[in-house]
């Protein structure tokens, strides 16, 4: 898709537009524009930013300070096409959570925070994702992964790389 | 209590329990269209107000109080907002509630609404909530399509919009004025108060927020009544006027080292061996439970001499915790380690502290940094006495802080110091034989990335 000159392609300043009637303020919709951007990009890159903030009405260093607050939003490096969160919290954590997140790592080659070199997988770790009932768990993409074990990540990992071997696109 | 039939869960076990056909057989929407009937707004405010209902968010503030804060004749708008940003760890009730019910949380949210006579309402739903956020759309949809939303809603002359605003990733935006800065597109840092959000919230506009289960309750004190609310749970304290009770139906957050987890809908008031026992199937691995965490990390330990407190507002304030919180109630066994609950404890609030304060920003910082040192094997007994004054010293209570982050951090500190210290000066005689005793500057450790 082609961008303007705002860092920001057509269809994306179409969907925040669409976004506005539901605030008072042009700034308000700016959290939910972060996430389209994202969601699109993988990131917000600085060019996103500043597009943003002509959208918006605001200045870039504005959109800056509510970019970096939330732990979500990624700026230089690319997310991988599958995002993986396993929670640390304590219900998780006193099942065993934290050890597979490090059998997890291990079997990706990467620590959280890390993307795959192929992009394939970006790991992190969660705080609480309010899935205590199935601890350990994780959520991949919009799908939560409940009553974790080594097997279970196993199978995960086998089905991305089917995925990728046969060019899907993996949690889409 | 084992006869109880459950009135917050009783439809999520139908199939596609989701939708609103299934929703509406069961009787769903019936207090929405009497009310918008026969009921002013003041009236809806009155009836809340005296059945006694109390937050489920986690600081219990009387709902109807609430609203009656908000000015009276205000042109508007004024603003709702439905706290859906459940992150306090070991808290997932309201997760289940919008998944598996989501008409039950709109029709109390367009059944508050009426009541504050707000036109607009935001539901705050955390990101980590996607099948929550599908299924609440689609329900928000149904809702347009059959005149429960939008403009004269039943015929009458209350009109709403409902829209969701997804968060993205910080425990912070579930306190109410931190959630409003974030609604308006800015960091999530809590406002000082006063103004209370009733009166300058929302683009500063008077403004309601309330807890997803707090809603769902005022769906069934309109539907059955005050009495019948007030026939569930414990009456106030006679001799305590400044309690105000715990009347009506709680959702119950099982999880940890127990058999059966899940959500459990009993009177306000179990015991919380009860709960484990005979609703969770006891502790599993036939061991016994060392310590239960009454409502979220944040509420701090009870020990296993203490698991014949009552769950209700008052109960595990009786035992030195910070409250009922969210009812997430925790179970960690007879060989967890209290220096790993401490551990992770400390780890989350030290990520989640949103740096606007200094005494929480660096205080949770520093409690991990000794956790650190302790758990590195070079702990000392006087490390524990650092963190007993970290947790003194932080937090709304003592007076150091804009919001109650840092009580939520302080309380598993001070709860742990006070009910394991044998457990946790053992742990560091047996890791650090040498150094122990040891005062002075502690040497350097290496901390591992903390954000």
């Amino acid at each position: 898709m082609s961008t303007t000159r705002r860092g920001l392609s057509e269809r994306l300043v179409e969907e925040i537009e669409g976004l506005l009637p539901r605030y008072p303020t042009r700034r308000a919709a700016l959290l939910p524009a972060l996430h389209l951007v994202q969601e699109e990009l993988g990131r917000v890159p600085h060019e996103a930013v500043v597009g943003l903030a002509e959208l918006l009405g605001l200045k870039p260093a504005e959109v800056e300070d509510t970019l970096t607050f939330y732990g979500f939003f990624r700026q230089d490096e690319p997310l991988g096409r599958v995002r993986v969160w396993v929670c640390r919290s304590l219900s998780c954590s006193c099942r065993g959570g934290e050890e597979l997140l490090e059998y997890l790592g291990q079997k990706l080659g990467i620590r959280p925070g890390q993307t795959t070199p192929d992009g394939r997988v970006t790991l992190e770790v969660a705080e609480c994702l309010g899935a205590c009932d199935y601890a350990p768990a994780m959520l991949a993409d919009g799908t939560l992964h409940k009553n974790l074990t080594k097997g279970k990540i196993d199978a995960f990992v086998e089905s991305i790389r089917q995925d990728a071997s046969s060019g899907g696109l993996p949690g889409a | 209590m084992s006869d109880y039939q459950p009135v917050l869960l009783a439809n999520i076990h139908r199939e596609d329990s989701h939708k609103l056909a299934v929703y509406e057989a069961a009787g769903g929407y019936r207090a929405l269209r009497k009310t918008l009937r026969e009921k002013s707004p003041q009236e809806v405010v009155g009836i809340v107000r005296a059945s006694g209902l109390r937050g489920r968010g986690g600081a219990a503030f009387p709902t109807g109080l609430k609203w009656s804060f908000l000015p009276e004749g205000h042109p508007g708008p004024i603003y709702f907002c439905v706290n859906a940003d459940e992150s306090e760890p070991g808290t997932f009730c309201n997760r289940v509630q919008m998944e598996h019910d989501p008409h039950q949380v709109l029709e109390g949210t367009i059944l508050s609404c009426y009541a504050t006579r707000a036109s607009t309402a935001y539901i705050y739903l955390r990101y980590e909530y996607p099948l929550a956020y599908r299924r609440l759309q689609d329900a928000i949809a149904e809702c347009y399509e059959a005149g429960y939303l939008g403009k004269n809603i039943l015929g009458s002359d209350f009109s709403l919009d409902i829209h969701i605003h997804r968060g993205a990733g910080a425990y912070i935006c579930g306190e109410e004025t931190g959630l409003i800065e974030s609604i308006e597109g800015k960091r999530a840092w809590p406002r000082i108060k006063p103004p209370f959000p009733a009166v300058e919230g929302l683009f500063r506009k008077p403004t309601v927020v309330n807890n997803v289960e707090t809603l769902t309750c005022v769906v069934h004190i309109l539907d059955r009544g005050v009495e019948w609310f007030q026939s569930l749970g414990v009456p106030p304290d006679p001799d305590n006027p400044r309690d105000a009770g715990s009347y009506g139906p709680k959702l119950y957050g099982l999880s940890g080292h127990v058999n059966r987890p899940g959500v459990y809908e009993l009177p306000l008031g179990v015991r919380c061996g009860e709960l484990i026992e005979e609703y969770g199937g006891g502790v599993w691995k036939g061991r016994r439970a060392k310590a239960v965490v009454p409502g979220g990390v944040s509420t701090g330990l009870m020990s296993q001499s203490e698991l014949d407190t009552p769950l209700d507002f008052a109960g595990p304030v009786s035992v030195g915790c910070l409250g009922l919180g969210t009812a997430g109630v925790v179970v960690l066994d007879e060989t967890y380690p209290i220096i790993d609950f401490l551990y992770n404890s400390c780890r989350f609030f030290a990520h989640e502290s949103c740096g606007q304060c200094t005494p929480c920003r660096e205080g949770t910082r520093w409690a991990l940094r000794i956790l650190e040192r302790i758990k590195g094997g070079r702990g000392r007994l006087g490390d524990l006495d650092l963190l007993a004054e970290i947790g003194e010293g932080i937090g709304i209570i003592p007076g150091t802080t804009i919001c109650g982050l840092a009580d939520g951090a302080a309380w598993p500190i001070k709860t742990a110091l006070r009910k394991f210290r044998d457990e946790l000066e053992d742990y560091i005689r047996r890791t650090n034989p040498t150094g122990y005793m040891a005062t002075g500057p502690a040497e350097a450790v290496d901390v591992a990335e903390v954000a």
